[in-house]
């Protein structure tokens, strides 16, 4: 294979992975990060296969299989955690609201070993009790 | 350079270059789900294209073998990821409603909720 090639498509696929890593230092959330995960995986892939192209180098064909299988499971599992995550994930709560948060779940808990039922989420629902319902 | 040559440095060069695309979109496209619909093109074409020019530069029939089965997994595993970032991303409110043109999910959602369980016959 010429070395045009070599350079031309590996000069764009070093654009691309920069461009990806500024996408996963800004990404808003967790998710925005885990999809430009995704897309470091599969420019791996492309700057394997074009370095395995240029040197002739078969054994990294093994490499590219192994890549392609284990890629999604990162994603797949970051994303089961955020599903349980609260809205406000990424917010810092002020001094105030950790004091107010702290004040009503100790009374709850309080109250609640009185009567020895339930659990911390029997707690937490009843701290807040006006509190919709997360779809 | 033969026909082969030709036509692996021109999958190479467009798998390159849709990385490269898809790179910029993810960058600059401004919420979640249209960075995914950016994310997903090279994921599973770009690979294809790479995957192609690979095959003809070896030009071996058991590593064009080992190359369509990398396709294969890919092609197995992009849509269970692609699902399970997109299912997370819509509970956890991540997608912005003012982009959308059309969000059957809710429409569905909310007429769920609003016709009442029927007994169970049983």
């Amino acid at each position: 294979m010429s070395p045009v090639v070599l350079w031309v498509g590996g000069l764009m696929l070093a654009a691309a992975a920069i461009i990806i890593v500024v996408r996963i230092e800004r990404g808003p959330s967790m998710l925005d990060r885990t999809i430009a995960l995704d897309m470091l995986v599969g420019v791996v892939i492309a700057a394997l296969a074009l370095w395995s192209a240029a040197a002739e180098r078969t054994d990294l064909v093994n490499v590219l299989v192994v890549l392609s299988l284990v890629g999604f499971v990162g994603s797949v599992t970051l994303a089961r955690f955020v599903a349980v995550e609260p809205e406000d994930e990424g917010r810092i709560l002020t001094p105030e609201e950790v004091r107010a948060h702290d004040g009503r779940m100790r009374a709850s808990l309080a109250k609640e070993s009185k009567r020895r039922v339930g659990g911390r989420e029997d707690a937490m629902r009843r701290a807040y009790p006006e509190s919709e319902d997360p779809r | 350079m033969s026909v082969l040559d030709w036509f692996a440095s021109i999958c190479f060069f467009l798998g390159c270059a849709l990385n490269l695309i898809a790179a910029i979109g993810a960058l600059r496209f401004p919420d979640l789900l249209s960075r995914m619909h950016a994310a997903t093109k090279p994921q599973v074409l770009g690979l294809m294209l790479v995957m192609a020019g690979l095959a003809a530069s070896l030009g071996s029939s058991q590593l064009t073998w080992k190359l369509t089965i990398v396709v294969l997994f890919q092609f197995m595993t992009a849509p269970v990821s692609a699902h399970m970032v997109g299912r997370s991303g819509y509970r956890t409110g991540k997608v912005r409603e003012d982009l959308l043109v059309i969000d059957e999910l809710t429409e569905d959602l909310d007429r769920a909720k609003s016709t009442p369980i029927p007994p169970s016959s049983s």
